[in-house]
C-alpha cells in the first residue's frame, strides 16, 4: 500500500477547532486523492463548513495539520492557499455583487495569471482575461447571463458563478459547500452530471444534503456528527452502517 | 471625457457630465477676467485644488472603501514641505546640515517630489497601521494619526507652530511666472486633470479591478487568490500622496501654511467634497467642491453660519441622492 499522505492532494490530520466550549472541529482527519470526489456529510451543524473553512484558510485551526499537494499550508493566508490551486465555492455565496458575472470571473483569472499591481492596461480590452472567464462561464452553462449584475442572479444562478470563479483558477482541488441547494431537481442533475465530469480535472470535497447527488458522485463519504468522524468509506459502506443510520440517514432509512 | 474615447460610439452620460464639469471649471476664471473680476480667478484655483485633494481621498474611500478621516495629515504635510522649502529659502539657512546639508528651495519643480515622498512615506506608515483594522476602527485610526501630526506641528516652535509658516514669494516653476493668478490656476488645474486621469488609467487596469473588489466583497478578493492587504495599501498611499501634492499647491495659493491644514476639521472637508460629489465617481470630488466652494462664498455673505445650510445639503444629498451630485447629473455608475 501507498502511503496516503504523500499521494493525497489534500490531507488533513487531526484537526480541531472548538467555538468557546462548543467543538466544532474534534480530530478529523481525512484525505482527498486525486480524481476522487470525496463526501462530507452530516446533520446540520455537524461542522462540515467549519471544516471546509479551516481548509481553506478562514477559520484557524486550534490543533492538526493540513497539508496541500505535501505541504503543510496550516498556517498559509487564503489567497496563498487559493493560488495553489484550491478552488472553493461557499454555502451562503460570496461574490462582488456590484459587478456583471463576468467581471467576477475575470478576477480570478486575473489572478491566475499573474500580479494584480499592474496600472496601466486597461482589463475592458484584455482579451485574455475575457475569454478565459467566458469560457469558464460556458462551462458552467452561465453564458447568456455573462453581462449581467451578480446581484441580477438568482441563488442558483449564484452558486454556478461561484463554480466558474473557482473553474477559472484551473484548480487542482475544489470545496464546495452544498452547490446543489436552491437550484432544484433538474438544476441538481445537471450539476451532477457536470461534478462527474470534472473530477478528471480536479478531486472535489462535497458537501452536500442531497443524498441522491452524494450516492451518485461519491467515491468515499465522511460522515461527520458534532464535529467527529463517524466513518469513512464507500456510499454503499455508509449506506449500510447502522452507527450512520442511527445518527444521520435514520429518517429515510 | 476619456471614457468618451475609449467608447465607440455615443459618450455615456457620466462622461458628458465629466466634460462640462471639466469645461466649466477651466472656463470660470476665464470669464472672472473678461468680466474684470480678478478675485473669482484665485477662487476657481482654489476649487482645482480642493478638487484635487478630494480625488486623492475618493481613491481610497471611494474606489477602496477605506473611510479615511485623516487625509488632512497628507494635504498638511505637502503644505509644510511648500512653507518649509520656502521659509529656509528665504532666509537663506539649511534645513539639515547632516548627514546631507540640505538648503530650502523656491523651486516648485523640487517641492513637488518631495512633497509626493513625504505625503506617501505618511501614508504608507499609516496606511500599514489602519489597514490591519476595518470599520469604525479605521475611521478612528486614521483621525487619530493625523492629530498627532497636527498636535506635533502645533507644538514644534522652529516652523511657527500655531501661526504656521508664511511663503513670502510664491514658489516658482522655470519659464512661467507663477504669480499670475491665471498661470497658477492653469497649474493647479493641469495637476486636477493629471490626477484625475491617473485614477481613471489605474482603476480601469487590473489594480482598479483587484482594489474595487476589495470594496465590494473582500472574501471573493481573497478567494480567487489576490491579497486585499497589499491592494488597499498601495491604493492608500497613492491617494495620500495625491492628497499631499494638493497641500502643497494649497500652501502655495494661499501665501502661507499653518496647523489648520491638518486638522480633522479639514480631514472632514475633504471627505464632504467626496461624499458631495458622489463617492466613487471620477469627476465627483470636483462637483462636490465646486460647490463647497460656492456656498461658502455666496451663503457665507450673508450669514455665518452657511455650515449649516451646507450640513442640511449634504444630508439631503445623503439621505436622497445617494450616488451625490454626480448621481444627479449622471444617474447610476456604469459597471460592465
Ligand atoms: N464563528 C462561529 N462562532 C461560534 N460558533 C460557530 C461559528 N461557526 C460555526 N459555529 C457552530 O459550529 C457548529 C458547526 O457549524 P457548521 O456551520 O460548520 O455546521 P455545518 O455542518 O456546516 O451545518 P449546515 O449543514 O447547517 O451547514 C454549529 O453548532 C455552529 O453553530
Ligand atoms: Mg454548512
Amino acid at each position: 500500500m501507498t502511503d496516503m499522505a504523500s499521494t493525497a492532494l489534500l490531507s488533513i490530520r487531526g484537526l480541531s477547532k472548538s467555538f468557546g466550549a462548543l467543538k466544532a472541529t474534534d480530530d478529523v482527519t481525512l484525505d482527498l486523492r486525486p480524481g476522487e470526489i470525496h463526501a462530507l456529510i452530516g446533520p446540520n451543524g455537524a461542522g462540515k463548513s467549519t471544516l471546509i473553512g479551516q481548509v481553506a484558510g478562514w477559520i484557524r485551526p486550534d490543533a492538526g495539520r493540513i497539508e496541500l499537494m505535501g505541504r503543510d499550508v496550516t498556517r498559509l493566508p487564503v489567497h496563498r492557499r487559493a493560488r495553489m490551486g484550491l478552488g472553493r465555492s461557499f454555502q451562503v455565496s460570496s461574490l462582488a455583487l456590484p459587478i456583471s458575472a463576468r467581471r467576477n470571473v475575470m478576477l480570478a483569472v486575473q489572478a491566475r495569471l499573474g500580479s494584480s499591481f499592474r496600472f496601466l492596461r486597461p482589463v475592458r480590452t484584455d482579451r485574455r482575461l475575457r475569454d478565459e472567464a467566458d469560457a469558464a462561464l460556458a462551462r458552467v452553462g452561465l453564458s447568456g447571463r455573462a453581462d449581467a449584475q451578480a446581484a441580477e442572479l438568482s441563488h442558483g444562478e449564484r452558486r454556478q458563478l461561484e463554480v466558474a470563479c473557482a473553474l477559472a483558477l484551473k484548480p487542482s482541488i475544489l470545496l464546495l459547500d452544498e452547490p446543489m441547494a436552491g437550484l432544484g431537481p433538474e438544476g441538481s442533475a445537471e450539476l451532477t452530471r457536470f461534478l462527474a465530469d470534472l473530477k478528471r480535472e480536479a478531486a472535489i470535497l462535497l458537501v452536500e444534503h442531497d443524498m441522491d447527488a452524494v450516492f451518485a458522485l461519491a467515491d468515499r463519504v465522511t460522515v461527520l456528527v458534532q464535529g467527529r468522524v463517524l466513518m469513512t468509506g464507500t456510499g454503499a459502506e455508509v449506506r449500510a452502517d447502522p452507527a450512520v443510520r442511527e445518527a444521520y440517514l435514520g429518517e429515510d432509512g | 471625457m476619456a471614457e468618451a474615447a475609449a467608447r465607440i460610439g455615443r459618450p455615456s452620460r457620466e462622461a458628458v457630465a465629466n466634460a462640462v464639469l471639466a469645461l466649466a471649471l477651466l472656463a470660470a476664471p476665464l470669464i472672472a477676467l473678461q468680466a474684470g473680476e480678478p478675485y473669482y480667478v484665485n477662487l476657481s484655483t482654489r476649487v482645482a485644488i480642493l478638487a484635487m485633494a478630494g480625488v486623492g481621498l475618493n481613491l481610497a474611500l471611494g474606489y477602496g472603501g477605506m473611510v479615511s478621516f485623516g487625509h488632512a495629515a497628507f494635504f498638511g504635510l505637502g503644505g509644510y514641505v511648500a512653507g518649509i522649502a520656502a521659509h529656509h529659502a528665504f532666509n537663506y539657512d539649511l534645513f539639515m546640515a547632516w548627514p546631507v546639508e540640505l538648503e530650502g528651495t523656491n523651486q516648485l519643480l523640487a517641492i513637488w517630489p518631495v512633497a509626493l515622498l513625504v505625503s506617501g512615506l505618511a501614508a504608507l506608515l499609516i496606511g500599514a497601521f489602519s489597514l490591519r483594522t476595518a470599520g469604525v476602527q479605521f475611521i478612528m485610526i486614521t483621525l487619530a494619526f493625523a492629530q498627532m501630526i497636527y498636535y506635533f506641528a502645533i507644538s514644534f516652535p522652529d516652523y511657527g507652530g500655531e501661526d504656521g509658516l508664511p511663503i513670502y514669494t510664491r514658489n516658482a516653476l522655470p519659464g512661467l511666472n507663477t504669480f499670475d493668478p491665471l498661470t497658477f490656476f492653469l497649474v493647479a488645474y493641469g495637476a486636477l486633470m493629471l490626477a484625475i486621469g491617473f485614477t481613471w488609467v489605474i482603476m480601469g487596469a487590473r489594480f482598479g479591478a483587484a482594489l474595487q473588489a476589495a470594496r465590494m466583497n473582500e472574501t471573493r478578493l481573497a478567494t480567487t487568490g489576490i491579497a486585499p492587504y497589499p491592494v488597499k495599501l498601495t491604493a492608500f498611499v497613492l491617494s495620500g500622496m495625491i492628497t499631499g501634492l494638493a497641500g502643497a499647491l494649497f500652501a502655495d495659493l494661499n501665501g502661507f501654511v499653518d496647523p489648520s491644514m491638518l486638522s480633522w476639521h479639514r480631514s472632514g472637508e475633504i471627505m464632504i467634497f467626496v461624499i458631495l460629489g458622489g463617492v466613487g465617481r471620477l469627476f465627483g470630488p470636483v462637483a462636490g467642491a465646486a460647490l463647497f466652494v460656492l456656498m461658502e462664498l455666496f451663503i457665507g455673505q450673508w450669514t455665518e453660519h452657511w455650515m449649516l445650510v451646507l450640513g442640511l445639503v449634504l444630508l439631503t444629498v445623503v439621505l436622497f441622492a445617494s450616488g451625490g451630485l454626480m448621481g444627479l447629473l449622471a444617474g447610476k455608475p456604469r459597471h460592465d
